[in-house]
């Protein structure tokens, strides 16, 4: 379903649970994407930096911080920064309902909560991507 | 008994908290402390090796478990002010939430910092800051929990400098530092070095809280957040008490003390929504320690083998969609904490699922406690379910698959290097893809989210919490303030100490951060002239 595509899962800010990540990374990779993990507390810029290098279709942000809106914008300005402003950005995590709206205005292509199912979410990713 | 006269009222209701529950029903039978099968004098006792039925001859009848509400968020200041509140409720200990900064070491001017001060909890990067948290709390009479690893030697070193500055004998301290490490490589995620340095560093603490604050309990083996990350309770279990087999070994390496060590350390766990399952959890989690200090470690003295354990209700059972139903999830929680011998509990506020509890939910979250403790009767007598086939049936599976998960992880090579090497990372990972396609294809049910759900059903969290957006600047001006006017040079001498010590692998490095404290050195500038002399943990990434 994802088939030759490329994308990012990365941990921006410094909270520590992965677990949503890692479970997205496992699923995006089951549907047949090439993922890459970041691993814990990186920054935006070196979020970028590794997206470009790595010529991926997608971002994937997860925080469960509270921190969405500032890490979603950050993370733009520095795609910006890079050349990359058309980088498709996917953000998930424990994001209240009032502020889903803000992060889709701030440019998120879609925003994925705890109690979205696998396969919507996979399946939204990929029409996306499409 | 206290009785209603206007003296000992207010808003209409007593003060504090009622006395504990007579052991009587509410038809006056009278309720024993424990009871045994007929004529088997010799049948196990609470109190007695090993401690399936609990730790306490008395059970709860002699004293209640804590009410430890986890709180903390925005200024020193906010929190304070959250605190007196909660204690004004009835709350008999404190837990404090620090923000993600003070974590993991970075201070609030720092560009990686500026979005997360404040949010998930308390930003304390210098004494200062602790003053203000504890304004007006006497801490030689309640006692306080810190959930805190990466910095948890800075942070108690803190607390013991803001005790002494306050003229509190550090002696008369209680509570404890969660300083469990190990936990965070496999699931929480707010480590900073590597794990040898970070296990003599813990056992730095270990070893310099036995002889300054005895009361105090240097570490919290926790299994929390290992569970919530996705593994089964079996697992749960499994992972901390090798993580607290781990802690008793570097420790007795070092020449410290074990079987002092053991009356300190104390373990905490999730309770989820399988009821039985967690009730002998508890009870295989105090008989199993019990029976692995004493076969590997020889321990004998009984206060040594007491497995005591606080407990947080919620987490990941806790869901968004029709988020008062929480409210019965945490009720049937505790319950199971409580019938599995908790010694303190956390109470989850049903909106913790998506925000920081607000003062109306975070009161729903006590007053669950409270209505359990006061009203169920349910810890009238010492461990109620003790001798049902049932229940010890499950209670030795579970203590025989806890010993099949602690083995196959010393077969492995113990897990430091299980560890170093995402081993139980990995294993974790995919466990929590697998609970996720359980709900995903209904197995799982989940009322309100994956079942039964309204039609047209919309998000409706009722009232929501906002931080103050000014707060991340008001913390960041008064830091500034504090390095304006602090002695600079007594600064870097106790740093340059500090370093010193860390340098040697076997000089305490905890009188020297008790002295960068009360020099009002930042906890950034404290971590960093750690992480200069042992570096910082290198995460594995395979999935």
């Amino acid at each position: 379903m994802l088939k030759n595509k490329r994308i990012l899962v990365a941990k921006p800010g410094l909270d520590g649970h992965d677990s949503g990540a890692k479970v997205i990374a496992l699923a995006l990779r089951d549907a047949g994407a090439d993922v890459i993990y970041t691993g814990l507390r990186k920054t935006p810029d070196f979020i970028a930096r590794i997206a470009i290098d790595e010529d991926v279709d997608a971002v994937g942000l997860s925080i469960l911080s509270g921190s969405h809106v500032a890490l979603l914008q950050q993370t733009r300005d520095s795609l910006r920064e890079m050349g990359a402003e058309d980088m498709v950005i996917f953000v998930g995590g424990t994001i209240p309902p009032q502020d889903v709206e803000t992060l889709k205005q701030g440019g998120a292509a879609a925003v994925f909560t705890s109690d979205m199912t696998i396969e919507d979410t996979i399946d939204e990713v990929a029409s996306i991507l499409k | 008994m206290s009785d209603l006269n206007k003296k000992n009222r207010k808003n209409g209701g007593f003060i504090g908290n009622p006395p504990i529950p007579t052991p009587a029903t509410s038809s006056g039978i009278e309720i024993p402390k424990v009871l045994t099968p007929e004529n088997d004098e010799n049948a196990l006792l609470p109190g007695q090796y090993p401690f399936t039925r609990g730790v306490f001859e008395d059970g709860y009848r002699g004293r209640l478990w804590t009410f430890r509400q986890y709180s903390g968020f925005g200024s020193a200041e906010d929190t304070n002010k959250r605190f007196r509140w909660l204690l004004d409720q009835g709350q008999t200990g404190l837990s404090v939430a620090l923000d993600l900064p003070t974590q993991c070491g970075y201070d609030p001017s720092n560009p990686v910092a500026t979005p997360e001060v404040g949010k998930v909890g308390v930003s304390i990067s210098n004494l200062s800051e602790m003053e203000l948290l504890f304004d007006g709390i006497d801490l030689s009479k309640i006692s306080t929990s810190f959930t805190i690893n990466g910095t948890a030697a800075i942070i108690y070193a803190m607390y013991l400098a803001c005790a002494d500055k306050l003229g509190v004998p550090r002696a008369k301290l209680t509570g404890t530092i969660q300083n469990d490490i190990l936990k965070e490589y496999v699931a929480r995620g707010t480590w900073i070095f590597p794990v040898k340095p970070s296990m003599r560093l813990t056992s730095d603490v270990l070893m310099f809280a036995n002889q300054q604050s005895p009361r105090f309990n240097a570490i919290s083996v926790a299994g929390a957040h290992v569970r919530d990350a996705g593994s089964t309770a079996v697992e749960e279990l499994g992972y901390t008490l090798a993580n607290g087999l781990a802690y008793v070994e570097e420790l007795k390496q070092r020449g410290g003390d074990i079987e002092l060590l053991a009356q300190r350390l104390s373990f905490f766990f999730y309770v989820h929504m399988d009821f039985f399952e967690e009730i002998c959890k508890f009870r295989a989690a105090r008989r199993l320690w019990a029976k692995l200090l004493k076969t590997r470690y020889g321990i004998t003295n009984e206060k040594s083998l007491r497995l005591r354990f606080g407990v947080v209700c919620g987490g990941s059972s806790l869901v968004a969609p029709q988020p008062q139903n929480n409210i019965v999830r945490v009720a049937v929680e505790t319950m199971s904490a409580v019938l599995g011998g908790a010694q303190s509990i956390f109470t989850c506020a049903y909106d913790e699922a998506f925000q920081i509890p607000t003062e109306r939910s975070a009161e729903i979250a006590l007053r669950t406690q409270q209505i359990i403790a006061f009203e169920s009767g349910i810890s009238k007598t010492v461990d109620p379910l003790g001798g049902s086939y049932f229940v010890e049936d499950l209670t030795d599976k579970m203590e025989q698959e806890t010993l099949e998960v602690i083995d196959e992880l010393d077969e492995y090579g113990g897990v430091i290097k299980a560890i170093e090497e995402g081993y139980i990372q990995s294993k974790i990972a995919n466990r929590a893809l697998e609970r996720k396609k359980k709900i995903d294809s209904g197995e799982t049910v989940v009322v309100g989210q994956n079942w039964f759900r309204r039609e047209n059903q919309k998000n409706e969290h009722g009232e929501t919490f906002s931080l103050d957006p000014e707060t991340a600047n008001r913390v960041t001006e008064k830091y500034h303030a504090l390095k304006a006017s602090r002695d600079d040079q007594a600064v870097t001498q106790s740093l340059e100490k500090l370093e010193a010590a860390a340098i040697t692998d076997t000089e305490n490095v905890m009188p020297l951060l008790v002295d960068c404290c009360h020099a009002y050195a930042t906890v950034e500038e404290m971590v960093n002239t750690l992480t200069k002399v042992w570096g910082e943990f290198q995460e594995p990434l395979g999935l």
